[in-house]
């Protein structure tokens, strides 16, 4: 972001991070934030749509709601749920650490945040792999004795957490970049809007798992 | 600042290059690049309407097989839509203005912006590869579960070429957002920002906040075909209706988006050529925003017969007249501006009254669409289709054209012929009315859109309306063609040719790259005329 | 019968004069606006021409009162036809009880239609002038739209689910059907005619008609065929639930909650029976859905609606609202 400038503008006391088109480092980093946020409404709209979805078959088909529930590992989703939420913290620690300028600490932060987030990704793949050996996958090999609306849980099912996996898998992208930077120390106590607003991005991701544990895997499950 | 003729440093100058204009990050480049490409989707579009018309000549279908004419108004569906007018008037004159009317070097996000330029590229790619491999068949609707299992189109690709374009207006309406709250030059408060920026403001929250609903049941959709899923299949017990719902949850407030930018280049036209303060400012801005968020709650009014609850319907119904009325109010704001104004009869006046009558015609008809019982018969007919053409091509593209008269100067340097100007307009507005009013006509007579054959009865009407189209594409035809020419000659557009308020009137034309040499203070209302004249008279 | 260029439909049904007294009322309303703003922009234009280069226009900032008048004023207007087009709308949507039932089918691309007597017809509808004829909609594959412009009444077909429309004929001739709802390759061409005749001429169709059993003889002929009668017999033997009475009742599920049994309930009963599991029972029972046609199925229906105990000491309330929920 730093290298812009075939226009003339002459860098005076400019920070280097500071973008033509900017007028202070706060008013660039305000954008930032504020960007994310906006950025962050439109993912909420995005699942908002598959919630829906959620509900409406959820009431329509209970039974099988509770028979899909019942499928799923929930030590296996509790101890993703836990992984996350210690991914979020040091998450928060590494955009603290560069707040303060410290650099081993965004380092060693985000390499702990990307193991967490590896290994919710590991875990993740042994849940969808029984789920392919138990023919729980819709379409031609689903398995044929269960109630059809069964699909329907297990569709949405597929659809809600791919979907959040898809969001891991551009965050940890995402985090290997900061990675990179933090280590050659690009930040510094006045330039971290990057790290802060891939912060806010991995938090949200976090959420959305906060809300698909309980609604996927929990719901219902003490009948 | 002054003379722009000659201006060395302006934004299309330098650098020269194909690299310098793809790899550029200036919004006012990036405009043009969209210009280029949605001027290109509406002729592509524009075309699958001259066959449309020219098929329903005659009553049998004997032009097109049935299977060709289906595809045929599909794509111009999805091509008008989604890659001409969402992008239209935000991603172009937006793209271009909303910096400079913020006293702005740039949007917020440049990288981002072209980014939402190269996503649109894809999108359209695709869909023109859907095209290219046979077609899509669904309507723009998409509606399940034709599309997701009877169509053996190319309905993926498809989707999936408006899904990506989905984000590039995603990402148009956040830049759009975050620029316009952190961007403002001092003393650019709220209340004194030009309401192109208000409409655009609410364009964009309209842009975030249903564009990724859409996104999300194409994607459904997708991997219901792709995948073989079970989200909206009867047979499993999916609820098709549930498709409609989302769909609608977008495309309703979609239309607002292909209106209210139209409506902030119809406020800043009005009062340009009657050099005069919009009349109640403050109603027309908040106006846009009622329209945005009351927009999100009537999606309903499409599905009156589609068998969702009847209480529902009728919620749906009472919301879409109120939603009415803030466009109401918009309309008789404009008329009131007029009065004892000083109206010129350059070219963009001839727009903007025809905007005028046009948008009125179908903002009323859909007044008989909300009202449930009737639409029972109206639905799906024709008289539907001469509605949102009314208030699309008659309202949206008015719009869009008005805009492109009135800011060409700024944006190319060069003035295009008077004359033709305004043969242009009253031609589309007289082609436009022939055109389309028969099929409000044939609407309530019955006749039902997406036929490829019609009864005999209906056929002089469907005659009346072919030839109107000739007219109005001629008047089309006509416009690319001065507009085209007019690049060819030497700038000669003076900094204001309009005698305009406005930060954008007191830059040279062409602007220069970074728009402003000293960042500029604002220290008056939009639309100060008065404090103008005072002023001594500067043109 | 129709003229070779009309400009306004026949109006053929109790409702269509209703739907077009709606029609002028907000054609009205709209006419008088679309005149009075046109002609102000015009007049304003014209007669506030700009007369020199650097004239500018008066300063007027607004108005509250006028903002108020033109806010309030159409605000009302719109009322008026929420009120009117709301109430309108449920006389379309709701049945008369009285009303004679008949079956229409939607399919790739043909209507297909069963009269309660037996008599099948493709495309076409016959019906009895001035009585109100009650329409059960169903669809094999995608969505349909069955409309009849004269009668200014459509629904859609929509598979998955049965809705409801209903009409009184009043003038015999013949009308347009089409389909509305975009179904695809050879949507323009599911069209068709409904004939509407005097009631002696409609009895006279109806005998000469070749009648292939009742809805309800064939629908206890599946009945049996498809073995239903193995599991709901008429005594409690049997291992699923008795269903005389059913239709109409209100019936307690295994989840807690209750239902009332109308024509959808019946529907998804049998093609996706385990979506909705009666209390007490097990989830045993076959989905049949791919065996049986949704032809067939109207006839299940009509005959498990004909299933009512003996002396009803209070009659089951019939009309089931149009669409689902
Ligand atoms: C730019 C696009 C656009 C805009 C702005 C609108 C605006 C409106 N639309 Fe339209 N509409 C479409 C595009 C648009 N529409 C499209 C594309 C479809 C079809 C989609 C498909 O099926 O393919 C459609 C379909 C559609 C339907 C569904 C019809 C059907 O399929 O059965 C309905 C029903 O309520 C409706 C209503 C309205 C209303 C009430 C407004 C209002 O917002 C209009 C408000 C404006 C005015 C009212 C005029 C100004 C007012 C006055 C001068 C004062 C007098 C006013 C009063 C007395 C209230 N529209
Ligand atoms: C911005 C949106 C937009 C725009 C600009 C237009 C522009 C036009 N549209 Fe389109 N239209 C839609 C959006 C739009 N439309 C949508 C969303 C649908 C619904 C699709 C669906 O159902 O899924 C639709 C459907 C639709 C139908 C209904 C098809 C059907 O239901 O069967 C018709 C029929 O007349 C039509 C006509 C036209 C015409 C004549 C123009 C004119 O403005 C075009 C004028 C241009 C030309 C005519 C070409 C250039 C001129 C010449 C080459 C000269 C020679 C011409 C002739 C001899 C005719 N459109
Ligand atoms: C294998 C046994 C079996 C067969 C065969 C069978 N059913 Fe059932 N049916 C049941 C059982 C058990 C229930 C109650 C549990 C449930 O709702 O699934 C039931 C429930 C129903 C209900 C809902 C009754 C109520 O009280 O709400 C209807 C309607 C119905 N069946 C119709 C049919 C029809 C029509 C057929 C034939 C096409 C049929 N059934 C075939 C076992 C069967
Ligand atoms: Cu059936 Cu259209
Ligand atoms: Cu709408």
């Amino acid at each position: 972001m730093a290298h812009i400038d075939a226009n003339g503008h002459a860098p005076q006391e400019h920070h280097p991070a500071l973008q033509h088109h900017f007028h202070t480092m706060a008013q660039q980093l305000e954008a930032s934030v504020l960007g994310m946020w906006v950025f962050l409404v439109t993912e909420v709209m995005f699942f908002g749509g598959l919630f829906m979805a959620y509900i409406l078959y959820r009431n329509l088909y209970p039974d099988a709601w509770l028979a899909g529930s019942h499928e799923l590992n929930e030590v296996l989703g509790g101890a993703n749920t836990v992984v996350l939420i210690v991914s979020s913290l040091t998450m928060a620690l590494a955009v603290r650490a560069a707040q303060v300028g410290s650099r081993i600490g965004q380092v060693v932060n985000l390499i702990l945040t990307l193991i967490f987030g590896t290994t919710f990704l590991v875990i993740k793949y042994f849940e969808y792999a029984a789920k392919f050996e138990h023919h729980l996958v819709p379409g031609a090999h689903f398995d044929p004795t269960r109630d059809p609306a069964q699909q329907l849980y297990f569709s949405l099912y597929f659809m809600m957490t791919g979907i959040h996996a898809l969001h891991m898998v551009v965050g940890i992208g995402i985090l290997l970049v900061m990675l990179r930077k933090a280590w050659k120390g690009h930040f510094s106590a006045e330039y971290y809007a990057p790290v802060e607003v891939s912060g806010l991005y991995w938090h949200f991701v976090d959420i959305v798992w906060i809300f698909l544990f309980p609604l996927l895997y929990l719901i219902g499950k003490h009948h | 600042m002054n003379q722009a003729v000659k201006e060395p440093n302006s934004y299309l100058d330098a650098p020269h290059g194909v690299a310098s204009w793809l790899l550029t990050k200036d919004h006012k480049r990036i405009a043009l690049l969209y210009l280029i490409s949605i001027t290109v989707f509406f002729v592509i579009g524009a075309l699958f309407a001259a066959s449309i018309r020219v098929e329903l000549l005659t009553p049998e279908g004997d032009l097109f097989s049935a299977d060709l004419y289906n595809k045929v108004f599909t794509l111009h569906g999805v091509v008008m839509i989604f890659f001409f007018l969402i992008p239209s008037i935000p991603a172009t004159l937006g793209n271009f203005l909303v910096p400079i009317m913020c006293g702005a070097k740039d949007l917020a996000f440049p990288r981002i912006n072209l980014l939402s330029w190269y996503l649109y590229l894809i999108g359209a790619t695709l869909t023109l590869a859907a095209v290219a491999l046979g077609g899509v068949d669904t309507g723009w609707t998409f509606y399940t579960p034709y599309s997701s299992m009877a169509s053996n189109t190319n309905v993926t690709i498809a989707a999936l070429g408006v899904f990506i374009a989905g984000f590039s207006s995603i990402l148009t309406g956040f830049n759009f957002i975050v620029t316009i709250h952190r961007m403002r030059a001092p003393g650019l408060t709220w209340f004194r920002m030009p309401l192109f920026l208000w409409a655009n403001y609410a364009t964009s929250l309209v842009m975030i906040l249903g564009t990724p609903v859409v996104a999300i049941t194409i994607l459904l959709v997708g991997a219901e075909r792709a995948l073989g899923f079970a989200i909206f299949d009867p047979r499993m017990g999916g609820d098709p209706v549930l498709f409609q719902h989302l769909f609608w949850f977008y495309s309703h407030p979609a239309v607002y988006i292909m209106i209210l930018p139209g409506m902030g280049v119809i406020s800043e036209l009005v009062a340009a050529v009657s050099r005069k303060q919009i009349f109640g400012y403050s109603f027309v801005a908040y106006s846009s925003l009622a329209i945005a968020i009351i927009g999100f709650l009537v999606w309903g009014h499409h599905m009156f017969v589609s068998s969702q609850s009847i209480y529902a319907g009728l919620v749906f119904s009472i919301i879409t007249m109120i939603v009415a009325v803030p466009s109401a109010v918009k309309t008789f704001n404009w008329t009131a501006t007029l009065y004892k104004g000083s109206i010129t009869w350059d070219s963009p006046t001839y727009w903007v009254i025809g905007f005028m009558g046009l948008f009125l015609i179908g903002g009323l008809t859909g007044l008989f669409l909300g009202s449930m019982g009737l639409d029972v018969h109206l639905h799906d007919t024709y008289f539907v289709v001469a509605h949102f053409h009314y208030i699309m091509v008659g309202g949206g593209v008015m719009a869009f054209l008005g805009g492109i008269h009135f800011w060409w100067p700024k944006m190319t340097g060069r003035m295009y012929p008077e004359v033709a100007g305004k043969i242009s307009a009253v031609l589309v507005f007289v082609g436009f009315n022939l055109t389309f009013f028969p099929q409000f006509v044939l609407g309530y007579l019955g006749m039902p859109r997406r036929y490829h054959a019609y009864p005999e009865e209906f056929q002089i009407l469907n005659v009346l309306s072919t030839s109107g189209a000739a007219v109005l594409g001629t008047g089309y035809l006509l416009i690319l063609f001065y507009l085209v020419a007019s690049l060819f000659k030497p700038r000669n557009a003076p900094a204001n040719p309009w005698g305009a308020t406005g930060l954008e009137w007191e830059i040279p034309s062409p602007p220069i790259t970074l728009n402003f040499e000293t960042d500029p203070i604002v220290t008056e209302d939009a639309y100060n005329y008065a404090g103008r004249a005072r002023k001594a008279g500067e043109k | 019968m129709q003229s070779t260029f009309p400009l306004f439909p026949q109006a053929a049904s109790s409702i269509a004069s209703d739907v077009d007294l709606l029609y002028f009322f907000i054609l009205a309303v709209s006419s008088f606006f679309a005149v009075l703003v046109s002609a102000l922009v015009v007049y304003f234009a014209l007669r506030y021409r700009r007369t020199h280069a650097d004239e500018v226009g008066h300063d007027i900032h607004g108005s509250i009162a006028l903002e108020l008048l033109w806010t309030v004023i159409p605000f009302i207007l719109a009322m008026v036809m929420f009120f009117w087009g709301a109430d309108l709308y449920f006389r379309i949507a709701r049945p008369p009880a009285d009303a004679m039932e008949i079956f229409v089918v939607g399919k790739q691309w043909m209507w297909k239609v069963q009269h309660p007597e037996g008599v099948r017809e493709i495309n076409e509808l016959h019906v009895p002038v001035g009585r109100p004829v009650r329409i059960t909609l169903g669809s094999e594959d995608v969505l349909h739209d069955y409309y009849i412009p004269a009668f200014r009444v459509k629904m859609d077909a929509v598979p998955g689910k049965l809705t409801t429309m209903w009409f009184t004929a009043t003038k015999t001739g013949s009308y347009h059907i089409f389909c509305a709802e975009y179904c695809g390759t050879q949507h323009s061409g599911m069209v068709g005619q409904v004939i509407v005749m005097e009631p002696n001429d409609y009895e006279a169709w109806l005998a000469g008609g070749r009648s292939t059993g009742t809805a309800v003889e064939n629908g206890e002929k599946l009945f049996t065929q498809l073995a239903c009668i193995t599991c709901h017999k008429t005594d409690s033997s049997g291992r699923g639930p008795i269903l005389t009475g059913v239709f109409g009742s209100t019936v307690d599920l295994q989840d807690g909650r209750q239902v009332v049994a109308d024509e959808n309930y019946l529907r998804e009963s049998i093609m996706n029976p385990q979506a909705k599991v009666v209390r007490n029972y097990q989830p045993i029972m076959p989905t049949f859905q791919g065996t049986v046609s949704e032809e067939n199925l109207l006839q299940l229906i009509a005959y498990i609606k004909t299933l009512k105990v003996a002396a009803p000491a209070t009659a089951p309330a019939a009309a089931a609202p149009r669409g689902g929920q």
